[in-house]
This record gives C-alpha cells, structure tokens and sequence, in this order.
C-alpha cells in the first residue's frame, strides 16, 4: 500500500489545546484513536504507547473528521491548525452516538486524501454480520473488545510493514526510473489502491513480494485473526 | 524490608482473592502488564474514571426509573450499554455480568425487575470499589516504603 503524498501532509505544528504535536518524519506509527468511553480511551491510549506509537485520542467520530480536516462544516482554513500529524492508523469504537464507527470509516474512505489510512473497528458486539459489512466497507479489521495488548501489537505490526513497504516500493520506483516521486504517484493508481487486507494482511496484493519474507515474524497469524477469534468466542 | 516484602506478600494474596472471587477477571491482569516503572499507578488512574462514569450511570438510571410519567428504557438501555463496556474494560467481572442480567429486563420493559437489578448493580459496585480501594491502598504502602508493585501473572 503506498504511502499516499507523505511530504504534502507534514505539518509544522506546535502545542495546540493539549495535543503535543511535534515536529518530526518520526517511525513512530501516529494512531488516531476513536472512542466515546473515557475509560476505554485511556485504555487504547495507553496500549498503543506502550506499542511505541504517537497517539491522538478523541471522543467522537466528528472530531475524528474534524482532526483530519474532512468535517464539511468546518473548512480546512478555519481550523487553526487543529489537524496536526499526518496519521497512520485509525482505531475507532462501532457504538458510538452522533456518528458511529461505520459511518467514520465510509467517511474516510469516501475521501480521496484519507482513503488509504488503514481503519480498524473496535466493538464489544461479537455480530458476524456487523463485522462483514465493517470488513467489505473496507475496513483493516475488527477487534473484539475488551482489547489487549496481543491485538493492538499485531495492528500495529502489520500497519508498519505495510508502510515500510509502501516507502520501499516507492524509493525503488523512484531510483529505477529516476522520475520525480509526484509526478510517478499521479499515473500509478493501480499500486496506491491495494485492496482492503483483512485476516492475512501478510498475503495483500504486493508485487514486491521479496520484502514479505523479511518480516514474518511480525505478520500476522491466523490463530490471531479477527474470524478466528469470532469461531472461538461465537459461543458469547 | 521485611516490611515491604509482607505488604508485597499481602498485596499478591489479596490481588489472587479478587480474581478468585470473581470481582476481576483476566482482563485487569491484561490492564495491570501495561503498567511500568513511567506509569506504576496505570489500573488505578483507570479505576477511578470507571468509578465515576459507573457513578454516574448509576445514578442516570435511578433517576430514569422514577420517573411517573413514564420510563425511558432507551436511556436505560444506553446506560446498561455504557457501564457494560467500561467494566468489561476494565475486567469488573461482577459488575459487567450484573449489567447483562439488567439488560434483559430492560428489553423486557420491566420497571420492578430494573430496579432489582440496580440494586444488584449498585451492590456489586460497592463491593468492587471497596475491594479495589483496598488493594491501591496496599500499592501505595508499597511504593511509599520503597518497595515495588509486585507484577501478578
């Protein structure tokens, strides 16, 4: 999945209203964390910092939009610099009032600028077909809750192997041909729109198949994919 | 350090109690890993947030259920919905099986049987929060002797 105008996002931004947003092309994977519950909230905050990543919790699908700039009420130019790092991942909450997690998702990938953000649905409601019209939605997964440490890394292990290869694809495009980076992303729709990976992402569409082996420690298995999981709770 | 090593040997019992009683379950264990020598006091920030919120809910649902004209079961069902995810959250065992009984009265629109199930609600948050009061009153004796928070598994 090729990171989608990495240079055009990054913004110089300094504290703003509590959220530290520092200057940095960091590694760190930036979550942006969706949940109505405070304490789950902390929950989530607290077991992707401990995964190593930056985190940006808010209370509502519609902060959510407004962080990434996509709130239609709000133009992007009156925002104040609201949104901040470009994000990485987002994890949202299924039951939330006002907008709900599903809606969130069709949001983000009903934009253009937003699509290629992985989402991943958190809900305490084991429904298969909750889960299926999340997954066809386009949706990176679906946990469970409560969540665990064990889901969180496994998220986050796969969205930066799916980053580092998107980065890797696009230098070595860029050295093979020696064509600028933007002009080369314009024309290759068919590399930056890799299908929605759902249970296996170490088996999504990837022509450079040779950078899947060198993580496989990382990807992945099935024991913890989210239908698996389902088979063993659908007792609940 | 005798001292803190029979407050550390207290706090391990004491811990292995509530799970064996079945006031916590594995997911306050999951909740207690996240804990380190930057955030020692993690399970204890987070409980007290689900007091209030469980507080708070509490209280909404008492309210709704006075009143005359009429019950609102929505807000029931709602507030049911809101405890039910933070205890399971948090691994209140107790008081998140006291939620899904409560749930089925709620559907069922049954005002008597959603005040028994309150009260029940009520009393296995009682118990949860004395319980757990107890057990951070241990961990601050702890670190305050200098010792560490043993690390239950």
């Amino acid at each position: 999945m090729a990171r989608n105008g990495g240079v055009a996002w990054m913004r110089t931004t300094e504290k703003i209203d509590g959220y530290d947003l520092s200057t940095s092309d960091t590694e760190e994977v930036h979550v942006l964390a969706v949940d109505d519950s405070l304490v789950d909230r902390k929950v989530i905050e607290r077991l992707l910092r401990i995964s190593s990543c930056k985190v940006t919790a808010v209370d509502s699908g519609r902060r959510a939009l407004q962080y990434l700039g996509l709130d239609e009420e709000i133009q992007k130019k009156e925002t104040n610099g609201f949104d901040g790092l470009k994000v990485d991942l987002i994890i949202t909450d299924y039951c939330m009032p006002g907008m709900t997690g599903y809606e969130l998702l069709k949001k983000v990938k009903e934009s253009s600028a937003f699509r290629e953000i992985p989402v991943v649905i958190m809900s305490s409601e084991n429904v298969i077909a909750r889960i299926d019209r999340c997954l066809e939605e386009g949706a990176e997964d679906f946990i469970v809750k409560p969540v665990k440490l064990s889901d969180v890394k496994r998220i986050i292990d796969y969205t930066t192997t799916e980053l580092r290869e998107g980065e890797l694809r696009e230098g070595a495009r860029a050295k093979r041909r020696g064509i600028n980076k933007r002009k080369q992303r314009e024309g290759d729709d068919d590399l930056s729109s890799s299908p929605p990976s759902t249970l296996s992402s170490s088996t999504s569409s990837s022509p450079s198949s040779s950078i899947q082996s060198a993580t496989a420690p990382s990807s992945p298995s099935t024991l913890d994919s989210p239908t698996r999981r389902l088979k063993m709770t659908s007792s609940e | 350090m005798d001292f803190v090593n029979q407050l550390q040997r207290k706090f391990i019992d004491y811990s292995s109690s509530l799970h064996r009683e079945g006031i916590v379950d594995d997911q306050f264990t999951q909740l207690r890993k996240l804990e380190d020598e930057n955030s020692p006091h993690f399970v204890m920030e987070v409980a007290s947030l689900f007091f209030e919120d469980c507080e708070k809910l509490i209280n909404n649902m008492a309210i709704a259920l006075e009143q005359k004209q009429g019950v609102d079961f929505k807000q029931i069902d709602e507030c049911i919905h809101q405890l039910k995810g933070s205890s399971s959250s948090i691994g209140a065992l107790r008081v998140k099986n006291a939620c899904i009984a409560f749930r089925s009265f709620s559907d069922g629109q049954n005002r008597e049987g959603c005040l028994r199930c309150l009260q029940q609600l009520s009393h296995e948050y009682s118990l949860l929060k004395n319980k757990l009061q107890t057990l951070f009153r241990l961990e601050k004796q702890i670190v305050a002797a200098g010792g560490s928070i043993p690390r239950v598994h």
